[in-house]
């Protein structure tokens, strides 16, 4: 018996390296301490009624950002990990069962975990705000599909300790990821993680399409939105488009898998080459998913710390929408080397070179709203600037690499690396920290500091250089991508090891980015305007942070700009806008149901990761007891009386 | 359009009729949702479609579908699904004139219907397995036997959605909440009726010419 | 035009190695080519480059300028408009210009892609030599049916002679790469691929398995030796004489996941290449195959790969099965 336990442990636990027993250790301290200190400060009821069960979408908006910053530091760790084992030639920290191991985890938290959780907090916190809503369309649906992504990804990183992680990189190409190459429980954690977390982010576009369509104040025309509501809007609507494919992708793979059906095997007239045309169906868009609305938030700071009107509005609209359209049609420029034919390959090719021209127009009307403005070089505008030479870089080679017979020689190699760490970082994880130092403010009610605000935005900008212009001539001196050990004789290690360093550049920057925030955190500097940068666009207009209900009375938004416009009309001695009466607000009721029917998907997924019917069922069973229960469910909202609309308008200092 | 919500959130209760109002903007924008969830699923729908498409001629030696598909069942599945989704419309004009008891029994007619439907899918299913087509025979049968099960799974998960429904209706009667769910129910069902009619042309009838 | 291009990269592009390859000329394996293939890769990538280079560098310094002179002081005189968000010229300028440098750069790529389409036989007055490619768990395997030997994880081919390469995987796909003479192509099972190349000179070219295919990927190194035709021919007699023969069984042995040496065999069994295509059904894969295997030239090889019957698809596939279960 006890041996039979023993030898259940073994398997079931990644046993045997000293990283993973000390990463065990450093996970059981951290619950335990968690644990211990929520019960001490007598916190339980508090999280569970302030945050678990919360449909405020700020609130959802932060512990998005929360859970994404941690898994940036997972990530992180991933990438150190790897520039380390390949700071040196025939190194031998990392053998390559684990190197693989880590780089399809850290792709897959990266894009999945990392990014998407933090476009989806920026969208939380702002989108409402700004066109003057109380809160998104579907509120309950946004908390499901927090706790979706987040046990989703809980699923996925538990592979890390328990079972082993998914090996077969970050798309998990068949036959690579079927069970005849892969039998262990990674890839199935892979699966059931991201099928988990994409049902949310599924759900999550729906909710801002409808929001942003239908919850709009009044005067605010689809061609007065700022231009970050434009952004999530196309992002949202690729979104809806993308995600579906996704989750047929999976699951036929997971039906390959768990029924031994031959979709993608190699045998019964699988077809592998189907998948990869699937998951880049998918793929290619999610990537301009999430730069998107990084573009939308450059637009939003450039006009903000120029103080001046974005540029060409109109151009910048149709860009957005064609970058989102055209996004659906470049999918095999991912594979030329397939041998599909020159007319193929040219049709993909000259796609997408097209999606370089809207993306060019942006960056010049950024360009031209900072002509003739006034700059100031706050942090959101440094990342912001510091976006544009490195996108423009980026992109340049993404329309090199589109070149089909030219790419022949970069693919799979070292250039292509570089490339898309370029756009994604230079785009989208650029952006995403600009528009959380924008934000700050407005969601937390401080600022952040702004000198450690600037150490960090110069580490990471010269570590990502150092990181990756190396890179680019690595893969031109024929370094493949996924390699884990290299020997002395080709060559590569005086770029490998800048790499590395500049890795760590980063990782440092990540540390000052800690650092700032806990400091300021300390020495908070608080933000009573409400309008710290001088902004443009509503959220604004109220107090930071915003009161559960957003907007006391609902702004009338006539022009572009309504709060630029509203304060250069009180400037110039007009009479502030009539508010309409106070009125009790309607608000919907927190609800525990997303977060027990996710924590019941966590159980159904892991059910079946390990083939245990008897904890799947249950789980699954889970699932559509909370469905019916909500349906059921009729008393799902309040409201807010008057009187104490004016106690908290008063508390935050506006008299009515 | 826009503005219609938010002013109906911030001037509420003053009478019931505003209540009223309010709700049934609510009820607007979760009809609009639900519109655009049948989009998402008609991109999952294509998706398997095109899969479909692709591996139906991968029998890799393993038994054709026109070999084993009996025509007859399916003509009769095919005809109790759309009955099903008339009836389901019966059941919404019912509840337009206010008749509960019309609607609860076009409901319970439509139920039925479906439940018959999935019977007949199931036998199909067991034997065509009995046959020798399982989902691991190869391709084409993985690719049929996932468009299909697909189908009826939404299939089923519609039955219990809609007697949740009917009970509820039972509960609260007819009020601008359980009609937006009656017509969302209706909706879905013959969605799933038209996604059936590609499911019938592409799979079976082309299966078998 | 495409002259004046050619012109224009020629200049720039010994501007960039005179900067870029000092010291390290001969690693930058991709700007160093050895090859007709790689050589016309070459040129595409410098046109690419000078093209996209015309938009970018004045944007880069524009860029730097504006930011530079519009910034913040307390005593600012440069312009401010902070109304001005609108000009139909400017904006008609920076939508056409990337719009014609598209254009160019869409009608070189297309020109360059059926040129340089892999399986399209290269114009040369040599009989080009025919290596068949499979690409195992995790070492290449090369077969010269015309000479009737093998070689694992070594090319070794004549110079100045055009080499065709017919490529398939018995295990995940991988791509195969030769930096040097030219880009790489996917090795796929169920499909013959084809692809190319040639080397203009002698020496030892770095070949690698450029698609991550499993644990041991990074091991699928090989060198791809042009010698001249004398050499060559030295090289298969003595193969021949000293090495020993790969039999059905030996291949699947080889099969097996692991990492080789470098081996040679002196025989090679019938229709091996054949049957490892067939093994897999041989059928249409998505989008590719078509117009790769189809149009270019039928070979007998092709038709087999097409008319293979059912049993032998039950069989080959059971087969399979076995040799996956090693793992």
């Amino acid at each position: 018996m006890l041996d039979k336990i023993k030898e259940f442990a073994s398997e079931f636990f990644v046993t045997g390296d000293p990283l993973i027993y000390g990463a065990d250790v450093s996970i059981g301290l951290t619950l335990i301490a968690v644990v211990t200190a929520l019960t001490y400060f007598k916190k339980w009821t508090w999280l569970w009624r302030d945050w678990l069960t919360t449909v405020d979408h700020k609130k959802i908006g932060i512990m998005y950002v929360i859970a994404s910053l941690l898994m940036l530091f997972r990530g992180g760790v991933d990438a150190l990990l790897m520039r380390t084992q390949l700071a040196i030639p025939d190194a031998e920290f990392l053998s390559p069962e684990h190197y693989n191991q880590i780089f399809t985890t850290h792709g897959v938290i990266m894009i999945l975990f990392m990014a998407m959780p933090l476009m989806f907090g920026l969208f939380n916190l702002v989108i409402p705000l700004q066109i003057g809503a109380r809160d998104v369309a579907f509120p309950f649906l946004n908390s499901l599909s927090f706790w979706l992504f987040f046990f989703g990804a809980m699923l996925f990183n538990v592979s890390f300790v328990i079972g082993g992680s998914p090996d077969a990189g970050w798309l998990a190409y068949p036959p690579l990821s079927e069970m005849s190459h892969s039998p262990g429980v990674g890839q199935d954690f892979y699966i059931w993680g991201i099928q988990i977390s994409g049902i949310g982010s599924l759900m999550t576009g729906i909710n801002f399409v409808v929001t942003i369509l239908k919850m709009r104040t009044p005067g605010m025309k689809l061609m007065k939105m700022p231009m970050f509501t434009w952004s999530v809007l196309s992002s949202s609507l690729t979104i809806l488009l993308a995600f579906p494919i996704l989750t047929v992708t999976l699951a036929l793979l997971f039906i390959d898998r768990y029924f031994g059906a031959h979709f993608f095997t190699l045998d019964g007239g699988g077809n592998p080459m189907m998948y990869i045309n699937l998951i880049w169906m998918w793929g290619h868009p999610e990537v301009y998913i999430i730069v998107l609305p990084a573009f939308g938030i450059f637009s939003e700071i450039v006009a903000t710390f120029s103080k001046k009107r974005l540029f060409g509005y109109k151009s910048m609209v149709f860009a957005l929408m064609s970058i989102s359209l055209f996004s659906f049609f470049t999918w095999a420029h991912h594979f030329f080397t397939m041998g599909s034919g020159a007319n193929v390959n040219i049709f993909f090719a000259i796609t997408t070179m097209i999606i370089a021209i809207p993306t060019g127009v942006k960056v010049f009307n950024w360009l031209f709203t900072m002509f003739r403005g006034r700059i100031s070089f706050k942090t959101p505008m440094l990342w912001t600037i510091g976006f544009i030479p490195c996108f423009i870089v980026g992109g340049m080679t993404g329309v090199l690499l589109s070149v089909a017979p030219a790419d022949f020689q970069f693919h799979n190699s070292y250039f292509l690396i570089a490339h898309f760490h370029q756009v994604i970082i230079g785009g989208v994880a650029f952006g995403f920290f600009a528009g959380l130092y924008y934000w700050w403010p407005k969601v937390f009610g401080f600022k952040l500091n702004e000198k450690i605000g600037k150490w960090a935005f110069w580490t990471w900008n010269i570590g990502f250089y150092v990181c990756f212009m190396p890179q680019y001539v690595l893969g031109l001196m024929g370094m493949t991508r996924r390699v884990s050990s290299y020997g002395w004789d080709k060559g590569w290690y005086e770029l490998n090891l800048t790499s590395t360093i500049g890795g760590f550049l980063m990782g440092i920057g990540f540390l000052f980015q800690v650092w700032q925030i806990l400091h300021s955190i300390k020495f908070m500097e608080k933000d009573t305007t409400g309008d710290p940068w001088g902004g443009r666009t509503l959220e604004w207009s109220i107090p930071s942070p915003a009161p559960v209900y957003n907007f006391a009375t609902l702004p009338q938004a006539d022009e572009k700009d309504p709060w630029w416009e509203e304060k250069r009309r009180l400037a110039e001695g007009g009479a502030p806008k009539p508010q309409s009466k106070l009125e009790p607000i309607h608000m919907p009721k927190n609800s525990g149901v997303p977060f027990i029917m996710s924590a019941f998907w966590f159980v159904a997924g892991f059910g079946l990761v390990f083939d245990w019917l008897w904890m799947a069922i249950p789980g699954l069973i889970g699932v559509g007891a909370c469905m019916l229960y909500h349906s059921f469910n009729y008393n799902t909202d309040y409201y807010i009386p008057v009187d104490e609309i004016k106690r908290t308008e008063a508390a935050a200092r506006r008299v009515i | 359009m826009a503005n219609s919500v938010n002013r109906a959130i911030a001037e509420p209760a003053r009478h019931d009729e505003h209540h009223h109002e309010e709700h049934h903007d609510l009820e607007g924008l979760r009809m609009m949702g639900f519109w655009i969830f049948l989009i998402t699923d008609c991109i999952l729908f294509g998706t398997l479609f095109a899969t479909y498409v692709v591996l139906s001629g991968s029998y890799a030696g393993g038994p054709a579908g026109a070999e084993l598909f009996e025509m007859p069942g399916i003509i009769a599945e095919t005809f109790i699904l759309l009955t099903s989704s008339f009836t389901s419309g019966l059941a919404v004009l019912s509840m337009n004139r206010g008749d509960r008891k019309g609607l609860i029994g076009w409901l319970i007619v439509t139920v039925l219907l479906g439940a018959a439907f999935i019977t007949l899918e199931v036998t199909e299913f067991m034997t065509l397995v009995h046959e020798g087509a399982s989902i691991s025979t190869s391709a084409f049968w993985s690719a049929f036997y996932t468009l299909v099960g697909t189908h009826g799974l939404h299939v089923s998960i519609g039955l219990v959605w809609m007697i949740a429904i009917m009970i509820q209706l039972g509960r609260h009667g007819i009020n601008s909440v359980t009609r937006r769910k009656v017509n969302i129910v209706s909706l879905y069902w013959h969605f799933l009726d038209v996604v059936w009619i590609f499911v019938f042309t592409i799979v079976y009838m082309m299966g078998v010419m | 035009m495409m002259k004046g291009l050619r012109r224009l990269t020629a200049v720039v592009s010994l501007f960039a190695m005179a900067i870029l390859m000092t010291g390290c000329s001969d690693k930058l394996l991709v700007l160093n080519p050895k090859g007709a293939v790689g050589k016309q890769q070459l040129d595409l990538i410098l046109i690419s480059t000078v093209l996209c280079l015309v938009v970018i560098v004045p944007v880069l310094i524009l860029t730097f300028y504006i930011v530079w002179k519009y910034r913040h002081k307390p005593d600012s005189t440069t312009k401010y408009e902070p109304e001005w968000e609108h000009s139909t010229k400017l904006e008609a300028i920076w939508w056409g210009i990337p719009i014609v440098i598209i254009i160019i750069l869409a009608i070189v790529t297309a020109r360059y892609t059926y040129n340089l389409e892999p399986s399209k036989p290269l114009e040369h007055e040599a009989k080009p030599l025919v290596i068949q490619v499979t690409s195992l768990d995790w070492k290449w395997l090369f077969q010269y049916p015309e000479q009737g030997i093998a070689t694992v994880n070594y090319l070794q081919f004549p110079e100045d002679v055009p080499v065709r390469f017919e490529l398939t995987s018995d295990a995940p796909m991988n791509s195969f790469w030769i930096p040097q003479l030219g880009g790489q192509i996917y090795t796929m099972s169920g499909m013959a691929m084809k692809l190319h190349l040639i080397a203009d000179e002698p020496g030892s070219y770095l070949g690698m398995g450029a698609n991550f295919s499993g644990r041991e990927f990074g091991k699928m190194q090989f060198t791809a030796k042009a010698t001249s035709q004398e050499e060559f021919d030295t090289w298969v007699k003595q193969v021949k004489g000293s090495s020993p023969p790969l039999t059905d069984e030996g291949y699947e042995q080889l099969a097996i996941p692991s990492v080789s040496d470098v081996t040679t065999y002196s025989s090679i069994p019938e229709g091996l290449f054949n049957r490892i295509v067939t093994k897999y059904g041989g059928h249409n894969h998505g989008s590719g195959g078509e117009d790769a295997n189809g149009h270019s030239e039928h070979d007998a090889r092709e038709e087999e790969v097409a008319t293979e019957s059912p049993e032998s698809t039950n069989h080959d596939s059971s087969n399979h099965e076995g040799h996956t279960n090693h793992e």
